[in-house]
């Protein structure tokens, strides 16, 4: 592990007309680790996550990913970067299969497609085709989706689309996995299955930025913890010492 | 094998098939055009222009469809960010604008238009162009672009979250679209043998539209079986005489309130 | 002196085209609905007055009446049969555009069956006198149209204004939604927003008969073309929007003939609405609402 962190967020203000979402929130993580993020309802973890991953542009302060400023990015920028993402609300492409959709994930790894992949595709000989397909596979196996892969999202539970989504994301094959809720809506044993899984993905080298509600999830998974209450960052630390932190116990666990 | 009734209806046939292609590809990308004739126009006023000045007709077409893609880009690049509604009223405006043009350009004879045009367009070339072009739209699904171009259509933050670049993939999408309907256009143009700015109006355009609409988006057999049922069915109804196109009219209500998403709907109807 | 009276004409024209776009306006303004067949409501309005004038012998005044009564039935009938069941089923955006191509396809091709498809001569209402204003004249024709279509726009305003069922129809065309929650019964809102615009439709039909004398079937064609740029320079649904975007663009029109050339005619106004959309979606006349999507 190198000294400087992976992604270093530096007094990022967001606001919505007058209100403020985010204000001066500074955030490093580390690389290889768990980072959670964690805090009440409208605090500004998933604001925060629209600005690592471009979807909003912060007002003020600035984003470096490996040292190197991104501030300004576009999305797709920011993905070709190695900063890749889920949705709160699962976003898949409602046309495409299961498969496809993963394969959309890989688009920015692929080579191009050659005159002659193009032409012998109907063949079966698309070796851009055959890439895609494998490694989106790959990625349906990591995150341990066992369903059809060449039905439509939709007709797969909530639990499966979120599998489905973060493997679009890891499809990319990203430095940093950002997930919003990935535990959302699913019992204690789906939960535990996918800390599972997110351990499995820091093992292949991997950072995951996790934001989560399910705390007992958060405190035994997370190697760093990161509190935000009302935009603001309250309390950064190894779980055991955010734990005891008395400005978190009021603002987020007293409520619990 | 032909009479010449029956080739012409073919080659009219493969001419609106391109036409119904040209909508379909932007309208994978959730791009819906009402000005397709447009291009259709640039396309036919571009290769019979230059097959005058003895140019092989092969590289006049290509040089009539890459005019109309780098028009369609160039139109396009503006006014993607426009959708819905107001994108349909753009290349509707568009549309209006080219025939406008064409009536004021001396050199491509106005208003009277260019007749004189040589007869290059056979039945095979048509049936060729066709049959390459359907196989690009059919094989673009299994391809990047393809798939990018959905994922536009269905959600372009999630699209762009996932590293599609939004601009580049629906500039592609519609500038397909307009050097589709550029092809189209040179094609007509060297079997009708004689074309002015008034056959690529709002009429034109309007139909291309409506191939797409009533044969189904959702693949590329749609906007063909679209395209069939407008050309051939006038055909087919000669018996009703001058009450044909109301019958047409008719059924395009009748597909309208029961068919939305086309005759042939393999996704649902496009959302915008 | 030859702009000012190029001028009057341009009023004129434009007063004509605002009526249409008023029509226009309303409809989208309420269902957000593109009505390409209302331009062949307009020519089935001309032809009304035509009817009325030549069979019935009726004057000018009560020739425009049998044409906003005809046609508000049209656009009641055409609300009922082509649009009212795709909303039932909540069909997607382009299966109203569809239907409404439907519908201006059989109007055309009913009147072109009934009055053949060239031009039909329009007999004049008016006897030729010129008015002398200054050192201008104007026929009596341009004063009755003038006259005929800016009392209409007033009484538009005074409607949508004053009356219930205007406000309603304000009401509807900020949002459906909200209006439905207002105790507002859109559907009837929805009638009479048909009914109110065909009947503007019909009277700039016959409006425009008496201006140029002669009709065809195929008149409203660059209508709707037209009536869509006007609406939205004048913005998406505005009513003000599209009275002045259609004076503009009748004025534009008629200068571009006299100064220009007539090939350029419809150059401007497309040319205008392409401007607008890049530079001011909204229109002239809208709020930031309309330019929503």
């Amino acid at each position: 592990m190198s000294d400087a962190p992976l992604l270093d967020v530096t007094g990022v203000g967001v606001t919505y007309g007058g209100y403020v979402a985010l204000d001066d929130v500074s955030c490093r993580v580390v690389e290889n680790s768990i980072h959670a993020l964690i805090g009440p309802n409208g605090a500004g973890k998933t604001t925060l996550f629209n600005v690592v991953s471009g979807l909003v542009k912060p007002e003020s302060g600035s984003l470096q990913f490996r040292e190197r400023q991104y501030t300004g990015l576009r999305p797709d920028q920011i993905l070709v970067m190695g900063i890749a993402r889920n949705f709160q609300q699962v976003r898949l492409f409602p046309v495409l299969s299961v498969i496809e959709n993963v394969m959309v994930g890989c688009h920015s790894r692929l080579p191009r497609t050659s005159f002659r992949d193009f032409v012998l595709g109907p063949l079966g000989r698309d070796k851009v085709d055959r890439l895609a397909r494998e490694r989106a596979a790959e990625m349906l196996d990591l995150v341990e989706y066992r369903g059809d892969t060449k039905a439509p999202p939709s007709q797969m539970t909530l639990v499966d689309q979120r599998r489905i989504e973060i493997a679009r994301a890891l499809a990319s094959d990203p430095q940093l996995l950002l997930l919003d809720e990935p535990a959302a809506g699913m019992n204690p044993a789906e939960a535990s299955q996918l800390s599972e899984i997110i351990r499995k993905i820091r093992g292949l080298g991997r950072t995951v930025l996790l934001v989560e509600h399910n705390t007992r999830m958060v405190f035994s998974l997370a190697d760093e913890v990161t509190v935000l209450s009302a935009g603001k960052i309250i309390a950064s630390g190894p779980p055991s010492a955010v734990k005891s932190d008395s400005a978190v116990v009021t603002a987020y666990l007293g409520n619990v | 094998m032909f009479n010449s009734y029956t080739e012409s209806l073919a080659v009219f046939f493969g001419i609106n098939v391109l036409m119904a292609f040209s909508v379909y590809l932007p309208s994978s990308a959730g791009l819906i055009s009402l000005g397709q004739g447009g291009f259709m126009a640039i396309g036919a006023y571009t290769s019979a222009l230059l097959t005058a000045k003895d140019v092989p007709f092969a590289l006049a077409l290509a040089a009539g469809a890459a005019v109309a893609a780098l028009i369609g880009v160039l139109v396009a690049a503006p006014a993607v960010r426009i959708r819905g509604i107001y994108l349909i009223i753009a290349t509707l405006g568009f549309g209006e604008i080219v025939r406008i043009l064409f009536i004021n350009l001396e050199f491509a004879g106005g208003a009277s238009g260019l007749s004189g045009i040589r007869p290059l367009t056979t039945l095979w070339y048509v049936v060729g162009v066709c049959f390459f072009v359907g196989l690009c739209l059919w094989r673009l699904r299994t391809l990047t672009l393809g798939r990018a171009i959905l994922a536009v259509h269905e959600d372009e933050t999630a699209a762009e979250a996932m590293g599609i670049k939004l601009l580049q993939t629906k500039l592609i999408a519609f500038g397909g679209g307009a050097a589709i309907a550029g092809l189209a256009g040179g094609l007509f143009a060297h079997y009708a043998l004689f074309i002015d700015p008034e056959q690529f109006g709002f009429s034109r355009s309007a139909e291309a539209f409506l191939f797409v609409v009533l044969g189904g988006s959702g693949n590329p057999l749609g906007p063909v079986i679209g395209a069939a049922v407008v050309t051939l069915l006038p055909e087919v109804l000669r018996f009703l005489q001058d009450w044909r196109m109301s019958f047409f009219a008719v059924l395009l209500i009748g597909c309208a309130i029961w068919r939305p998403g086309g005759l042939v709907a393999a996704r649902p109807p496009s959302r915008l | 002196m030859v702009f000012l009276q190029q001028l009057i004409n341009g009023v004129m024209l434009g007063s004509t085209y605002a009526l249409v776009a008023i029509g226009y306006s309303l409809i989208f303004g309420v269902l957000r609905l593109l009505h390409f067949a209302h331009g062949e409501v307009f020519m089935v309005g001309a032809f009304i007055g035509l009817g009325a004038v030549v069979y019935l012998h009726v004057g000018p005044l009560v020739a425009l009446l049998c044409a906003a009564v005809g046609c508000a039935l049209l656009g009641v009938v055409i609300e009922f049969v082509a649009f009212r069941p795709i909303r039932r089923r909540n069909g997607s955006l382009l299966a109203p555009i569809v239907s409404s191509l439907g519908v201006g396809l059989l109007l055309q091709e009913v009147a072109t069956n009934l009055f053949g498809a060239e031009q039909t001569r329009f007999p004049p209402q008016f006897e030729g006198e010129m008015i002398r204003l200054g050192g201008l004249f104007v026929t009596s024709t341009q004063l009755f149209i003038l006259g005929t279509s800016f009392v209409l726009m007033l009484a538009v305003h005074l409607f949508v204004s004053y009356t219930k069922y205007g406000m309603a129809m304000r009401a509807s065309a900020e949002s459906t939604d909200v209006a439905r929650l207002l105790g507002i019964n859109v559907d009837t809102v929805i009638v009479l927003t048909f009914a109110f615009a065909s009947a503007l439709g019909g009277v700039a039909g016959v409006l425009v008969g008496f201006a140029f004398s002669a009709i065809s079937p195929f008149m409203g064609v660059s209508m709707s073309i037209k009536g869509v740029a006007i609406m939205l320079i004048g913005g998406l649904g505005s009513i003000y929007g599209a009275m002045v975007g259609g004076l503009i663009l009748g004025v534009v029109e008629v200068m571009t003939v006299g100064y220009l050339a007539s090939s350029y005619r419809d150059a401007f106004s497309f040319a205008l609405l392409i401007i607008m959309l890049l530079v001011r979606p909204q229109g002239l006349f809208s709020g930031a609402s309309a330019a929503k999507r």
